[in-house]
């Protein structure tokens, strides 16, 4: 085909790519934003599908059949786990500010730079051979389309590098990637028009595949069933159809499934699509299906197109080829080079995302930390322009990394097999970011020892042996092992035979590296900040904004200090923004006001750790923070407290509170009871001893009648008329005490209505009046006629004025005043004597029960001690107030108030009793 | 967040119910050498697996209460 065609398309198409990322870039800065739907999401993640989908799944299943389904089976599986695990990673890396995987494990296991360091350089040289797959699958492409029909591929030894499609693939790829994978310093804000272009790769390569499988089955077949039943023909072809069944094919299978499962979550690219350009926790629902569904549409089509390659593609040609070959074999030269445009976007789409993701962990987690370390920097030098350039920097070495190895080893191997090693490197993060989110037990040592365990397990069985054969010394090394020694085969360690290489070395890699991280996280302490990163990521969902973090930092630094390190990393005027935004939040306007706590410096190192990683960030802020030191236990404790024990002890509170709240009102309930217990017992003490008193009398006089019985009748009738006196009184005295009980207990039954009092008390004088005149005693009545009713009960009430107008009649000298008035909205009662008034000491005595007032010289007591206590209680149930005025040797005045009816007055009520 | 725990749960019961349709032994009973609608059987039973786990898996989520 012609040389110039392929070209022209191949760069409309990267064109296209370059647009629409500029596009989504513009739009993203009118504050639009394309990629916030979880469509864009799920597709910006089948970046998992590269050229080794595209080309490398018809290859293996050309050759050995299903065998390329684990590599989808797995995600589909993980897929569905995301719910939680994919979840708790995005709301680790959103709070924490993580860049990258690296970023992420390190941050987990107290920061650690070692630890950084040594994921980003297991990411790097376990990723860069898959790179280097991608650049094989544009040039092989291009190289066989270009000279097609001839199949025989030029030696690439014999390619100089500047004619060499792949060199320059890497370098626009390159370019793309500095163009819109390096467009803001800080590393966590989301590159929008590059997961753009991703999104449209996605669907472009989806779209070739299905078109040539369409093509293939339809065209060149009549359909699948036709397709099946020719192949069935052919025994080699019929062999594909299922897999060995032996014990070890199926553990093959297992291992397939459990690798690609892990891959999904831990390659750097699925890292950075997945977790770093999230925009929206919520988009992992629906990509949660729709991924695995892209997947599987992309796989219908694989099988086909690989068995018509074997019936229909002569000669001696990689299987790979076969999307590219069968439209070319019919002469379908469009549908060719559109196969060829998909096969560029599968590659491309990786080569891009994979190396921003890579770059963003050299700069930030092995570069930044070393000159950080180094003290290579002079104190105030502008960093942030050094550090963009410094991850440019990277993005080419990563690009041409991968082809160099491309260049040294690409006649060699397969695309699924150095896939499968670069698979297998990354799943060695497993254990140590697993472990890392749920459970709080993982510590530096055990994660540096699982990681660097497995890291060498897996370079010795799987890229060592691949190397040595490619250097020409490979077959004694594998088959006898090294120096002869049979159990260090690479791929038989320990004598361990019968697996595939990649299941082999999967299986003593994890196993070497699980058990190294639990027995080194076990086997060692951790530091103060060790313990708190544990504690937030594993508890990331309770500490929700991460507001309850447990501060670590203990030092002091000026605000200026921290204005200063920002501005290196960040520019001047993104430093002074953070600030102010942060100050605001403190409620204060300056920053340059703020006291610098140890959430502010905290703060600074959460920015900072977007832009430079989790470590680096720390190794920066130490440089300024003088920290004290701070004890272990003592965090320990905070951490404790502060997660678990301040929620329980702020219950305790509260339930300690209501207690108290509780005791108070039993105490004083207890002691009412207390005080109505006593009274009640004085009360009786007092009632028995008044009874006693009549009955006294009335047994010595009924004794003497009895023994005497020849008394005079005159004494006789004397002591009978003593005695009916006497138990007349016993008989006033338990009515008295029956009412009193009654009142004081409220079981009264209140008859309340508007009474007259003129009338009340003019009945009741008539009752008394033989009293008064048997005293000689003048009463004087004042009682205003037009005087409003009263509301109150008539029979209680005339018992009050009874009892108040005897009282007068005893105690008076010669005149008795009543008087009846309006004061406000009560009306008053006054009764009014001049006799020896009462003592002002025991105004209050006087209407206390069996008061013990002694009785004005010369009266002789006759009553029982109740009536006033009566009264009281009659009055005050009835909402009025009774006292008592008036100086000693002047007279006494006795007044009662009580309310007035809101009912209009009625004259008949008042007449009810006498 | 009732719901949201209820669907991660049954999500990964759904997963580890396929993982183990598409494991051994349950995976030995259909690798054989049939065909059925056309097709090795093992193909056709491994992306039946496939489809209803995907399809099962936009029911539970896609399913608005």
């Amino acid at each position: 085909m012609n040389l110039g065609l392929i070209s022209f398309v191949a760069l409309i198409y990267i064109g296209a790519l370059f647009a629409i990322a500029y596009y989504g870039d513009r739009e993203a800065e009118r504050g639009r934003s394309l990629i916030n739907t979880p469509y864009i999401y799920a597709l910006s993640l089948t970046v998992y599908c590269t050229a080794w989908t595209f080309y490398g799944s018809v290859g293996r299943a050309a050759t050995s059949g299903v065998d390329f389904l684990p590599i989808y089976l797995g995600p589909t599986i993980m897929a569905a786990l995301w719910w939680f695990v994919l979840r708790k990673i995005i709301r680790i890396s959103k709070i924490q500010h993580i860049t990258s995987i690296a970023d992420f494990i390190a941050s987990r296991y107290g920061k650690s730079a070692l630890l950084g360091g040594l994921v980003t350089a297991m990411a790097v040289l376990g990723v860069i051979p898959y790179i280097s797959l991608q650049l094989k699958a544009v040039s092989y492409s291009f190289t066989l389309l270009w000279h097609y029909p001839n199949l025989a591929l030029p030696d690439l030894d014999a390619i100089p590098i500047l004619r060499d499609t792949g060199f320059y693939v890497a370098l626009i790829m390159a370019a793309f990637a500095i163009l819109f994978g390096t467009r803001h310093l800080d590393a966590t804000e989301h590159h929008e028009g590059l997961v753009l272009a991703m999104a449209f790769e996605s669907i472009v390569k989806l779209l070739t595949f299905l078109s040539v499988g369409v093509f293939v089955t339809f065209t060149l077949f009549r359909g699948t069933g036709d397709l099946f039943a020719r192949a069935a023909m052919q025994p080699d072809l019929r062999r594909l159809f299922a897999f060995d069944q032996t014990p070890l094919a199926y553990q093959n299978w297992f291992w397939l499934i459990l690798l690609s499962m892990f891959a999904t979550l831990l390659l750097p690219r699925q890292f950075q699509m997945a977790v770093v350009e999230n925009v929206n926790e919520r988009h992992i629902e629906t990509a949660t299906w729709l991924f695995p569904f892209y997947l599987f549409v992309i796989n219908l089509f694989v099988v086909p197109i690989a068995l018509a390659g074997r019936l229909l593609v002569a000669g001696d040609v990689s299987p790979d080829m076969y999307v590219l070959l069968l439209p070319l074999e019919r002469s379908a030269n469009w549908l060719a080079l559109l196969a060829f445009v998909g096969g560029i976007s599968a590659a491309t789409g990786m080569i891009i995302v994979e190396t921003v993701a890579l770059s963003t962990m050299l700069t930030n987690d092995l570069m930044m930390p070393l000159l950080l370390h180094a003290n290579a920097f002079s104190a105030s030098r502008d960093l942030s322009s050094f550090m963009l350039n410094l991850r440019r920097g990277a993005i080419l070495l990563v690009v041409f990394l991968g082809y160099l190895f491309f260049r040294l080893t690409g006649k060699t191997f397969s695309m699924v097999s150095i896939g499968l090693i670069s698979f297998a490197a990354v799943v060695q993060f497993a254990p140590a970011l697993l472990g890392g989110i749920y459970w709080k037990g993982g510590t530096r040592r055990g994660a540096l020892l699982g990681l660097l365990s497995g890291f060498l397990v897996w370079a010795y069985t799987l890229p060592l042996p691949l190397l040595a054969q490619t250097a020409g010394l490979g077959d004694a090394f594998i088959e006898a092992g090294p120096w002869g020694v049979s159990w260090l085969r690479p791929y038989a360690l320990f004598g361990l035979t019968g697996y595939e290489p990649i299941t082999h070395a999967l299986f003593w890699s994890l196993l070497v590296n699980a058990s190294l991280y639990l027995i080194g996280s076990l086997w060692s302490g951790e530091s103060a900040l060790e313990h708190r990163q544990a504690a937030l990521f594993v508890d990331i969902f309770r500490h929700v904004g991460g507001s309850e973090q447990v501060q670590i930092w203990r030092g002091e630094a000026s605000p200026l200090d921290l204005q200063t390190l920002m501005q290196r990393f960040l520019g001047r005027s993104r430093a002074e923004q953070l600030l102010s935004e942060y100050a605001r939040t403190r409620g204060v306007t300056d920053w340059r006001a703020l006291e610098t706590d140890a959430d502010m410096i905290e703060e600074v190192e959460r920015q900072l750790a977007g832009v430079v990683g989790a470590a680096s960030a720390r190794v920066a802020v130490a440089s300024i923070v003088t920290e004290e030191p701070l004890d272990i236990t003592k965090v320990i404790h905070m951490l404790d407290e502060t997660s678990q024990v301040v929620a329980y002890s702020r219950q305790l509170e509260q339930k300690s509170r209501e207690l108290e709240a509780a005791t108070a009102e039993l105490r004083e309930a207890n002691r009412r009871l207390q005080e109505l217990d006593r009274l009640k017992d004085e009360f009786i003490s007092t009632v028995t001893h008044e009874l006693r008193t009549p009955l006294t009398s009335i047994r010595a006089l009924t004794e003497i009648l009895y023994y005497n019985p020849d008394l005079p009748a005159a004494q006789r009738q004397q002591f009978l008329d003593i005695i009916t006196k006497e138990i007349a009184r016993l008989s006033r005295l338990i009515n008295d005490v029956l009412d009193f009980a009654k009142l004081e207990s409220k079981a009264y039954d209140w008859n309340l209505k508007p009474v007259n009092l003129k009338m009340l008390i003019s009945d009741a004088f008539d009752a008394t009046r033989q009293l008064f005149l048997e005293r000689n005693i003048t009463v004087r009545m004042e009682l205003p006629d037009d005087a409003p009713d009263a509301l109150t009960d008539n029979d209680l009430l005339m018992q009050v004025i009874l009892n108040l107008l005897s009282n007068a009649a005893k105690f008076t000298t010669d005149q008795v005043t009543v008087r009846l008035r309006q004061e406000g909205d009560f009306l008053r009662v006054d009764v009014i004597d001049n006799g020896p008034g009462v003592d002002p000491a025991y105004r209050e005595t006087i209407f206390e029960k069996f008061s013990q007032v002694p009785p004005p010289d010369g009266i002789r007591r006759q009553g029982t001690g109740l009536g006033l206590p009566i009264s009281r209680a009659i009055i005050t149930q009835l909402g009025g107030r009774i006292w008592v005025e008036g100086k000693p040797g002047q007279g006494a005045t006795f007044s009662f108030t009580l309310p007035i009816s809101p009912f209009k007055p009625s004259q008949e009520t008042s007449h009810a009793t006498t | 967040m009732n719901r949201y725990r209820l669907i991660g749960q049954r999500l990964a019961a759904l997963a580890f119910i396929t993982a183990l349709l598409l494991n051994y032994p349950l995976i030995s009973l259909f690798n054989a050498d049939r065909m059925i609608l056309g097709a090795p059987v093992l193909h056709v039973y491994l992306f039946s697996v496939w489809l209803t786990f995907i399809g099962l898996m936009a029911f539970f989520i896609e399913r608005r209460e």
